[in-house]
């Protein structure tokens, strides 16, 4: 037993054994069976034909597209490709389901027994992955009068999402704590973002969340009953729901009592999960094979074709950021955790003149300085503003040549650190460059010396207590001193040459 | 000029001669159609307007010496499980009764651009389940040969509709023998095509992994010509052929000397009538005197054709079925207080008790735990039986054997017995099982009513069907008679 697992051990009663069911939409330009297009929004019933709309006799048509993007999935997390795969109708009753099937891939899905490793507190670990299968999506019902079907007065169906190509990714129950059900979910996100077959939104739903959860006597080998949990749409609902949900198990285990198998919905405003139906009202979906698609057969060629599309994944990027620019493992793991942002430091580090081949470390220090002094605006400013906005690193506001802009006139000394926060918040609001700003509102710094030391004097000269203060050895009253001389320059000396020359002036007096 | 009884060949020559312009013949056709309804009853839906529209236009471009298709202001119909834009199709069913489709199926698409002009929408068995045309909600069409008999089914609206002169051709669907058996019946050449072969895309589906339209004609030639018209590869449907198609027609005449037919003993037991059995020895004769050789050969798997056949057929339905639930489209129960009320009333008042009976059997069959044992057990069945037909191939051209093991039976006489209704196609079942094309075409009469010839042939193998047929037809004339309906 490791150290890990016995201070867990202590932590808690018993173990915790998860896997996670991931619906992700694929990002493709067409539904999967048909022509309309996958767009987000949308008055209600555009994007539809009669073959998302499953009228009397229409037949689906796979789009090759969807295939690209799932095999492109597949091997991003490691999966072997189905050499010959199929598509099986499971069916059920709802009115959000025009076929009353959804076709799906029951036996054979596209990729198997893959992995994906995670980082917790700084120990890796990997993660199965089970299967990733493509599937279709069912549309939207808006309900009348209440927020259910039950009890509604009327209720609408909107199938303009039916057809969507899905894939599902299973995971292995290797997960052991909601800290590792969190981190492979992120992980997990950010690999498919690296892939771009999918904008990965939880908020429009285009990434959902399901998971198994049991527990176990610590020792016991044999899983324990689990709950199936649906309906986590944000990484702050998974956590909540999983928490909740082992102290739930936990409490009825420790209780004597036994889990029941069954299906629970996380309700984020009661912040609790409840029971959908047990095993017994679990529906039969009568899967079989679809008989209107034939079966799928990917070719070797194929295969290669899709892996030669495969983006560098974050942890090798991670890498090349220690390797070649020195930043701080923990840094570069944030920075590549997206590929937006990932992306947005490389063009940052090449309009500042310090992009490097893969593999090859940066030549001089200074070059080291400036690819940190990215990483430290892009970790602090930029993403607290971006947080704060309706953007994000792939559009944002200030565009990564202008940041190296505002860098570089720092670097040259054109303006103060202090003001350079500033100038940026005014470039992310107005999307200028900061040159322009800084001349538009006149705040060049201030470095020449003579103009600094009369404005010192004349600080001194209005403030003799202050000065008999620090001559009595109160070292607070320089800081007084200091922050009138930058007050009278509306913050444009240089912070350096006010506390040289008022060092100077003082020492006369 | 009774233009009625004439074939799409002579019609198409008469068009072109100017002896007739395609307004004349199809205000005629209309005429027919009406004269021969109230006896026969082949029509769900008529589209007269839109055909003089139609035929209007055809007139227009033999006025200005342009040329014209081989089918071109030909009136035909089409079985109501083909959708139609703009025109209700209702496969004979409450469910659907009002649903108008805003597409054409594939099959519909080419028949327009080849010219042909649709005259109405023919009856069926609700949803292509069964043999007589009994199972219509709607109302039972006649067998134009004796009209208180079945024209079979589930096709026997667009069956009747040719043999009674009410269309120069029809389209059908066949998912275990529905376009051959009625063709047997009322006596018209009736094609079902290789799976694959005709776009499904369209066509209301009943069986998805069995279901095939194909051609209803008064001789060979008409469905050769009609084959043109609606085989080939369609992007719309996965499961259509990228093959070569031939030109059908143009193969036509050649001898069939020295051609291996074969006659399936599983095809000739016990269950096939006397009179049908003498009927078909005598046809047998006929080929042999125009040089085919003859031969026995057996198909071993035949006796699980039904089975397997009624956990296939039923269990697709019952999934290509669901969708009819009165959310979107078609008929919806009003007394429902929620929705699974709504889904259950909707339901049990739109569908009648065949379809219920199959969807029922389909989704037992699919049923966790029963899987194995009916639906997977029945496929593994199905490769026996395709296998069985392989073997047959390496020795024979063609195989022949009875369409149906009876004529035409009476109205009422099977259907209190639906096990009994299922053994009418035990002579059609395996061919779409094994998704290879067989033809049906008649071959003499017995009391009075036709008795129909089944050829089955290799997949894509339907231009050697046809030419046979043709060497028969041209050989003993059986093509040129006509029911007299006294109208
Ligand atoms: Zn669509």
């Amino acid at each position: 037993m490791s150290n890990e697992t016995m201070q867990m051990e202590r932590d808690f009663d018993f173990e915790i054994v998860m896997g996670l069911e991931v619906h992700v939409e694929l990002h493709t330009k067409s539904k999967i069976f048909c022509g309309c297009t996958t767009e987000f929004g949308g008055d209600q019933n555009t994007h539809v034909c009669p073959v998302c709309l499953g009228l009397p006799g229409v037949l689906p048509v796979l789009n090759k597209q969807v295939v690209d993007y799932a095999m492109k999935a597949g091997l991003a997390l490691n999966c072997e490709i189905a050499e010959f795969s199929k598509f099986d109708r499971k069916n059920y009753f709802y009115p959000d389901l025009p076929k009353a099937y959804q076709v799906s891939q029951y036996d054979l899905p596209i990729a198997k027994d893959g992995y994906l490793d995670i980082e917790v507190g700084g120990n890796p670990k990997r993660i199965g992955i089970t299967r990733v299968h493509m599937e279709e999506d069912a549309g939207k019902l808006v309900h009348g009068g209440a927020a259910n079907l039950a009890g509604a007065e009327y209720s609408l169906a909107d199938y303009n999402r039916t057809g969507v190509p899905l894939i599902e990714i299973v995971s292995e129950p290797d997960i052991r704590s909601i800290e590792e059900a969190v981190a492979y979910l992120e992980r997990l996100k950010s690999i498919l973002e690296y892939t771009e077959v999918s904008d990965c939104k939880m908020e429009q739903g285009s990434l959902r969340c399901d998971a198994n959860v049991s527990l176990r006597p610590w020792g016991q080998k044999e899983f324990g009953t689990k709950a199936e949990l649906k309906n986590m749409n944000s990484f702050k609902a998974l956590q909540r729901a999983l928490e909740y949900e082992v102290e739930r198990q936990a409490e009825i285990l420790r209780e004597g009592g036994k889990i029941l198998q069954e299906t629970r919905m996380w309700d984020e405003a009661k912040g609790m999960t409840i029971s959908l139906r047990s095993k017994e009202e679990a529906h039969d979906y009568r899967y079989f094979p679809e008989p209107d698609l034939v079966p799928l057969v990917i070719s070797r060629e194929w295969v290669d074709r899709v892996k030669a599309t495969l983006p560098e994944m974050p942890h090798i990027r991670k890498e090349r950021l220690v390797h070649s620019y020195g930043l701080p493992a923990y840094d570069a793991g944030i920075i590549t955790g997206s590929k937006a942002m990932a992306d947005y430091f490389d063009s940052a580090c090449k309009a500042f003149g310090v992009d490097t081949p893969a593999g090859v470390e940066v030549a001089d220090d200074k070059a080291k300085e400036r690819a940190k002094q990215i990483s430290n605006y892009m970790m602090g400013e930029l993403t607290r503003l971006l947080n704060a906005s309706e953007f994000g690193y792939s559009n944002s506001p200030v565009t990564p040549e202008n940041l190296v802009g505002l860098l570089q006139l720092l670097e040259a000394g054109t303006i103060s650190t202090k003001i350079a926060k500033t100038v940026f918040e005014d470039m992310f609001a107005s999307g200028k460059p900061a040159k322009a700003i800084v001349e538009e509102k006149g705040l060049v710094q201030i470095s020449d010396e003579g103009a600094i030391a009369s404005i010192v004097r004349d600080i001194l000269t209005a403030n003799p207590s202050v000065v008999a203060d620090f001559k009595a050895g109160k070292e607070k009253a320089m800081g007084f001193l200091v922050g009138q001389a930058m007050k009278a320059t509306k913050g444009k000396a240089n912070p350096g040459l006010v506390n040289k020359l008022l060092k100077e002036e003082l020492e006369k007096m | 000029m009774k233009l009625y009884t004439k074939k799409a060949h002579e019609l198409h020559d008469l068009l072109v001669n100017k002896e007739i312009s395609a307004a004349e013949l199809v205000r005629a056709q209309a005429e027919r159609i009406e004269a021969a309804e109230p006896k026969v009853q082949a029509f769900i839906t008529r589209t007269f307007d839109d055909a003089m529209a139609q035929a209007a236009k055809v007139d227009a471009k033999i006025a200005a010496g342009e040329a014209i298709g081989p089918l071109e202001g030909i009136p035909m119909a089409l079985k109501d499980n083909m959708c139609t834009d703009g025109v209700r199709t209702t496969c004979a069913s409450k469910i659907l009764h009002n649903f108008v489709p805003p597409y054409d199926a594939t099959v519909v698409t080419k028949l327009k651009e080849a010219g042909a002009i649709l005259m109405g929408k023919c009856n069926m068995d609700e949803f292509a389940m069964g043999s007589s045309t009994e199972n219509s909600r709607f109302f039972a069409t006649r067998n134009p040969w004796d009209i208180e008999r079945v024209p079979g089914g589930s096709s026997g609206g667009s069956a009747a509709a040719v043999a009674a002169g009410q269309a120069v051709f029809t389209l059908g669907s066949d998912t275990g023998g529905s376009i051959r058996q009625p063709a047997a019946f009322c006596g018209v050449v009736g094609m079902k095509p290789t799976y694959g072969a005709v776009s499904r895309f369209g066509l209301v589906a009943f069986a998805s992994s069995l279901d095939q339209i194909g051609p209803f004609t008064r001789d060979v030639r008409d469905n050769a010509r009609v084959m043109n018209a609606i085989a080939g590869y369609d992007l719309k449907d996965s499961t259509s052929a990228p093959v070569d198609y031939p030109d059908y027609e143009a193969l036509l005449g050649q001898s069939v000397k020295g051609w291996r037919v074969g006659l399936p003993k599983e095809y000739f037991g016990e269950g096939i009538g006397p009179e049908v059995k003498a009927v078909i020895e005598k046809a047998v004769k006929v080929l042999e005197g125009l040089g085919a050789e003859i031969g026995e050969c057996s198909l071993p798997h035949t006796e699980y054709a039904l089975p397997v056949y009624y956990l296939i057929a039923p269990a697709e339905a019952s999934s290509n079925l669901a969708r009819y639930d009165g959310v979107r489209y078609g008929y919806r129960s009003e007394e429902a207080p929620d929705l699974n009320t709504m889904f259950k009333k909707t339901r049990a008042e739109g569908f009648g008790e065949e379809v219920k009976r199959r969807i029922m059997l389909g989704t037992y069959a699919l049923s966790s735990g029963y899987y194995d044992a009916y639906y997977l057990k029945a496929q593994k069945v199905r490769t026996l039986i395709k296998g069985d037909f392989d073997q047959a191939f390496e020795k024979f051209d063609v195989l022949l054997s009875p369409t149906s093991p009876t004529v035409a039976f009476k109205f009422g006489d099977r259907t209190d017995n639906p096990l009994q209704m299922y053994l009418s196609d035990i002579c059609t079942l395996s061919v779409n099982l094994a998704g290879i094309p067989a033809l049906n075409i008649n071959a003499g009469f017995a009391n009075g009513l036709p008795v129909g010839l089944q050829l089955m042939g290799k997949a894509f193998d339907e231009a050697k069907l046809l030419q046979l047929a043709y060497a028969y037809e041209q050989a003993t004339g059986c093509h040129s008679q006509t029911p007299d309906l006294g109208v």
